[in-house]
């Protein structure tokens, strides 16, 4: 039933998959939130370099909790996307090809997903503890500064999302809210 | 006149804030077992089954059931008979939840100000409602609160005019616009009445409610069990990848108000609807 694909993705892999498809990631993931993308792209327009180079990559909209000593990482399941809105467009100018989170994106962002043949998916918001048994390792590269908002490479096998706003321009969540929808009269 | 030491209410702060987010109540685990039933989608049950395979590895591995471990918020009924010996109550409970978040491998979520956003380091100051009540007890109850939910909440202060349709129609456009980004399934306060402070103040207070629990009031459990149904016609779903279980359910609290207002809140809380409480 899911589709298993390699991250970052391989050439051709983003524009086969259409919205509402489950997959599953293994590979390599980066962490960025609210803070890590500010401050991504304050670096681009003062016409600096990025700290991971985003070409084809894959970002994870997340904040974990502190690792405790017998594992690799803590709870680490997806956050709210729209707050990545305002930074998220510039990010894929930069070659970033796909996003988890959670939520609608904007009209902005799902255009920019189109141009640049990029993909949102979903994870399941509020199973941390489940997500993280998908990930093999985990390690701050950039921001430290940051804490749980710091930019880590994550390793992950069989790594659970939904694709949300594919290559072509569809968005999944509008089509299963229309499909399951009951006028409020009945 | 009653005493309770300050270290005594520091530790049982800090019990509670990492069984918040250890342990899902079992009030929300039977909501989403009976949702699992009653839900259309086969993806919204596969959801919903992930919730509770979710709950069950944070309770045995002693992990958080979500990493946004939230703001610690706080009810504390306080006997005007009662004195915390050793220091305030409000620093007992900003040392507990400093304790509990510390040792109990919790995230840190909160900033200094809303200006410089610098991270507190210890997911301090928690939000404390003191409410004095006849007595000598002291009972304190705590919500870890998701910043995404709370995000999609809103407010509005509505007329007379605008009546119980006003309130409805404001509901279900809140429910609606949050979609996704609640994390429904979602557990729903909601406030009406009182004034600009009051009502989002019912509407938290609502949600300390068991899930599954109904009003007391024949005519607000009537209300709560009407605005169930609107709500899970909306298709939103688990997760909003469509379905019929948008709710686990809708908490209504109500107070009086002025001759020329009709204020409503409606504060969205997530699947995990976290609230541990002691009483000493």
């Amino acid at each position: 039933m899911s589709i298993r694909l390699k991250v970052p993705f391989e050439r051709g892999a983003v524009e086969k998959l259409r919205s509402g498809e489950q997959v599953l990631l293994t590979g390599t993931l980066y962490t960025a939130r609210d803070a890590a993308h500010k401050r991504m792209v304050e670096q681009l327009e003062k016409g600096g370099t990025l700290p991971v180079a985003l070409e084809g990559q894959v970002i994870y909209y997340v904040g974990p909790t502190p690792n405790k000593p017998d594992s690799v990482i803590g709870s680490a399941g997806p956050t709210t996307s729209s707050r990545m809105d305002a930074y998220a467009p510039r990010l894929m100018e930069e070659g970033l090809k796909g996003m988890i989170g959670k939520g609608y994106r904007n009209e902005e962002v799902i255009a920019s997903i189109k141009k640049h043949s990029a993909v949102y998916m979903a994870a399941i918001g509020g199973t941390g503890a489940l997500l993280a048994q998908k990930i093999i390792s985990s390690e701050v590269i950039a921001y430290e500064d940051l804490g749980t908002e710091a930019i880590r490479k994550l390793e992950v096998e069989d790594f659970p999302c939904i694709v949300i706003n594919d290559s072509h321009g569809n968005d999944w969540y509008k089509e299963a809210h229309k499909q399951f929808e009951e006028s409020p009269n009945q | 006149m009653k005493e309770i030491a300050y270290q005594d209410i520091v530790d049982e702060v800090a019990r509670i804030c990492q069984e918040a987010n250890y342990d899902l109540g079992e009030d929300v685990v039977n909501a989403f077992k009976e949702s699992v039933r009653t839900e259309k989608s086969e993806a919204g049950k596969s959801i919903l089954n992930q919730l509770i395979e979710n709950a069950d590895i944070a309770t045995s591995n002693r992990v958080p059931m979500c990493q946004d471990t939230g703001v610690s918020v706080f009810i504390v009924k306080l006997g005007q008979d009662c004195h915390i010996a050793g220091g305030s109550l409000q620093e007992a409970i900003n040392e507990g939840v400093k304790k509990g978040y510390d040792e109990g491998y919790l995230r840190y979520s909160i900033v200094d100000d809303p200006i410089n956003r610098r991270n507190t380091g210890d997911n301090t100051p928690a939000v404390i409602h003191i409410e004095l009540v006849e007595g000598d007890g002291l009972e304190v109850q705590m919500s870890a609160k998701g910043g995404g939910a709370e995000n999609m909440s809103a407010m509005k202060m509505l007329t007379p005019s605008a009546g119980m349709e006003g309130v409805k129609k404001f509901i279900l456009d809140t429910v609606r616009e949050a979609g996704p980004n609640a994390c429904p399934p979602l557990v729903i306060g909601i406030g009406i009445g009182g004034n600009f402070e009051v009502s989002p103040y019912l509407a938290k207070k609502s949600l300390f409610r068991p899930v599954g629990e109904r009003h007391e009031d024949p005519e607000i459990a009537g209300l709560e069990e009407e605005l169930m149904t609107e709500v899970n016609k909306l298709g939103i779903g688990p997760q909003g990848m469509g379905g019929s279980t948008t709710a686990l359910d809708i908490k209504v609290e109500t107070a009086p108000c002025h001759i020329a207002a009709l204020p409503v809140a409606v504060n969205l809380n997530c699947h995990a609807s976290r609230h541990k409480h002691f009483v000493m």
